[in-house]
């Protein structure tokens, strides 16, 4: 610590950085903010994980009485494609670091089309399940469950989108500047491994 | 105070001429990103929010004066009270702790330009009052009548169209609430001034970093439980209906998984700002920090493993009771640090004893009688005596008001000649503290007795042989309506007439006192790098930086 104040150098103004009548340029902390809002993202879907195994666990037979077996085979190509575009997706985090955006679009445009089929994948086994929302419980959390992850796969999409229409632009992503990129590809991994504890809660735990 | 020419001098380059300061008041109504702004938008907006909460109070004591259900319908009653419970804590209580003073106060004690996201900053004020007017709307079309917890299965069959409404209302708060929080962590662990780590920082930013951790990880699952209630509400499933083979009491344990730890987001901020405004005003240094620091964190931590202590007359189980039970008192140590270690702070100093330090003092003393309430409630058999009477009523208010709402007051004070830039009449800031301290004491201490002797909250009619006392209480009620005039009228008085604050009009050591009042947009003349901890009161080099004040900024500015 100073041990004596001089009026011309410090006190707790150090004359660094002039202030000029302009905006400062404002640090970037954008990815830190993406992460610790998907620890709240992660909450909703922990609590939401937590009541169904609640449900579970205090109902005497689960699924309840007469509730149709789920069919595995679609559901489980749907998670390897999805599981798969995480690799995907990274692809295009390793180009655009090294400044290629023609790479960048490509593995962000596979992406987005596993992310589409995945989406088309669910609505498909939706409208041939042979139970609705309100046939008991276990259906019932089943469409939250899968509807609020799905409507999460579709905001990863529509940043993919975004990011695909935004690097149209040339020197928009840089390997210097590309937080758009990352924050996309932060967030289709969340949404992944939501999936992956989401399938083996639903589909695999018996 | 002879700095008042440089002051000046360094806020004229910042903006412009008289034409614009004309239009100066516009920027509060408007989209800004200035955290300045943002947080006054937060205080002024919540504060409405709470004189209309305070509104429906008094026709809730009203209605109690008398033993007959007379004044309005038992249905009309129902939304009184769960609309004013809802109005308190989601639209008063939170955003002005959280949103309002850590805005305001965060960049400016850190010593930063702003916050790390100003725009995000701007979406999460703005969301308020869209939330605020639609829960109002819920009057019109029946408003919500199964309390600010909502439990189904009562929520799903009363009042369904304001069920809605609160759910929805309730939704976009939390939403706000939970934007601020990321915005709050952000700023906090990235943004603090060369010099000053976490163990510099003054204590209201450990305060927010504590509160905001809890706002993340529990408001989420509030929103999951609304999700699920509104899917049984409005489309019919049954997750918390029984009768579909659902269990509310699945839904009381996410509902207080946030709502407990909700009680620390409302009182955490509020300690941190007691934190700042005790040292200052006592001369002395505070009395340990790393104590106070550390002790709300393990307060947000115990606060997310206590909530079932609102559900031991819900079936749970004793093994669970006993769990819960136990680590509820132990809640009790680290606030205790707290408490002590602020009277230790105020021992033996050279008290100034205007209007926020009273309230600062009230705070303390209001606190500690609702925190042994609440240790009184954690204990399992004397709860389930007085589980859902007018204990627990006195016991909340004691906490919320005594508590948060005296310290939020404490804050509007002290900081008031930093946000608008003129001092406070402090006559009639006393006798808004004796008439707030009187009507609230009369208010509220008869409801221990009334819950003791077993008189149910939530009812609209009562036992006769409780009238003596309600009609105690609901003259407090009235004393404490009254209480916020002088208030009011000070604020008002204050910011067009009152005197120009100096600087650093309470010798303040944190990094707020030593910019101009108002601070000038991105708040600082040159970067501030940290010399001192914010706390070092009397020794040599405070004295000079006080006495200095921003004179020495401006003579390096120009240097």
């Amino acid at each position: 610590m100073q041990s004596s104040i001089d009026s011309t150098s410090v006190v707790n103004y150090p004359a660094e950085v002039a202030h000029g009548s302009g905006h400062h340029a404002h640090p970037d902390h954008r990815i830190l903010g993406v992460i610790v809002f998907l620890i709240a993202e992660a909450m909703i879907f922990l609590g939401l994980f937590t009541a169904y195994l609640t449900f579970r666990a205090v109902s005497p037979v689960w699924p309840p009485a007469g509730t149709p077996e789920l069919e595995l085979l679609l559901p489980g190509v749907n998670t390897i494609i999805l599981i798969s575009s995480s690799f995907v997706i990274h692809n295009a985090d390793v180009a655009v670091k090294k400044n290629d955006v023609k790479g960048l679009q490509l593995w962000f445009a596979i992406t987005a089309a596993m992310g589409a089929i995945f989406l088309v994948g669910q609505l498909y086994e939706y409208f041939h399940l042979e139970f609705g929302l309100k046939t008991n419980l276990f259906a019932s959390t089943f469409y939250v469950l899968t509807g609020f992850h799905g409507l999460h796969v579709l905001f990863g999409l529509v940043l993919i989108l975004g990011v695909l229409w935004r690097s149209r632009q040339p020197n928009h992503y840089s390997e210097t500047s590309h937080f758009g990129v990352e924050a996309a590809e932060i967030y289709w991994h969340f949404v992944d491994v939501v999936w992956i504890v989401l399938f083996i809660l639903l589909y695999l735990l018996k | 105070m002879t700095q008042t020419v440089p002051e000046q001098a360094i806020v004229t380059p910042a903006h412009g001429g008289s034409t614009e300061s004309k239009r100066e008041w516009r920027k509060y109504i408007s989209f800004s990103t200035d955290h300045k702004v943002i947080g006054i938008q937060y205080l002024v907006t919540s504060f409405i929010f709470y004189l209309i909460g305070g509104f429906l109070a008094t026709l809730v004591r009203t209605e109690l004066a008398t033993p007959a259900s007379d004044l309005v319908s038992p249905d009309l009653y129902n939304g009184l009270f769960t609309v004013h419970a809802t109005v308190m804590i989601f639209l008063w209580i939170v955003p002005a702790a959280t949103g309002a003073f850590g805005n305001y106060l965060i960049p400016l004690l850190i010593g930063a330009r702003d916050m790390a996201f100003p725009k995000l900053n701007a979406v999460a004020f703005w969301m308020i009052p869209p939330g605020g007017i639609l829960l109002m709307s819920s009057f019109f079309f029946g408003a919500p009548g199964s309390g600010w917890t909502s439990y189904p299965p009562l929520s799903l069959v009363d009042n369904q169209v304001g069920e809605a409404i609160w759910i929805l209302s309730v939704l976009i708060l939390g939403t706000s609430s939970i934007l601020g929080g990321v915005n709050f962590i952000v700023t906090i662990l990235k943004m603090r001034a060369p010099g000053m780590g976490l163990n510099q920082m003054p204590l209201f930013c450990w305060a927010m970093l504590a509160a905001s951790c809890l706002i993340l990880v529990s408001t989420p699952v509030l929103a999951g439980a609304l999700i699920l209630l509104s899917f049984d509400l409005i489309v019919g499933t049954s997750f918390f209906n029984p009768t579909g083979g659902g269990d509310p009491i699945v839904y009381q344990h996410m509902f207080w998984f946030y709502s407990h730890p909700a009680v620390y987001i409302m009182i955490l901020p509020v300690f941190g700002l007691i934190s700042e405004i005790l040292p200052v005003h006592s001369r002395k240094p505070i009395f340990g920090y790393k104590a106070i620091a550390y002790s709300s964190f393990a307060i947000s931590f115990l606060g997310l493993i206590v909530w079932a202590h609102h559900m031991f007359t819900s079936g749970t189980p004793p093994w669970l009771r006993m769990f819960f039970m136990i680590n509820t008192m132990i809640i009790a140590v680290p606030t205790g640090i707290k408490v002590f270690s602020w009277l230790a702070t105020i021992w033996g100093g050279k008290l100034r004893l205007n209007s926020a330090m009273l309230f600062a003092m009230g705070f303390i003393s209001m606190f500690v009688i609702g925190g042994i309430s609440g240790v009184m409630v954690a204990s399992v058999p004397f709860d389930i005596h007085v589980h859902d009477t007018y204990f627990i009523v006195a016991h909340l208010h004691y906490v919320l008001f005594g508590g948060s709402v005296f310290g939020l007051y404490a804050g509007i004070y002290h900081w008031f000649p930093k946000m608008s830039g003129r001092m406070i009449n402090e006559k009639l800031g006393k006798a808004h503290f004796i008439l707030t301290l009187i009507g609230f004491n009369i208010c509220f201490l008869p409801m221990h007795k009334l819950g003791l002797e077993g008189m149910n909250r939530r009812i609209a009619d009562y036992d006769p042989k409780f009238a003596v006392l309600n009609v105690v209480s609901t003259i407090g009620a009235y004393i404490l309506a009254v209480s916020t005039f002088p208030f009011i009228f000070n604020v008002l008085y204050s910011i067009f007439k009152g005197e120009k604050a100096p600087s650093n009009p309470w010798g303040g050591l944190t990094f707020e006192w030593q910019t101009t009042s108002p601070p000038p947009h991105e708040n600082f003349a040159v970067d501030p790098v940290l010399l001192i901890a914010p706390y070092e009161y009397g020794t040599e080099e405070a004295k000079e930086i006080i006495k200095a004040g921003p004179f020495l900024a401006t003579a390096a500015a120009e240097g």
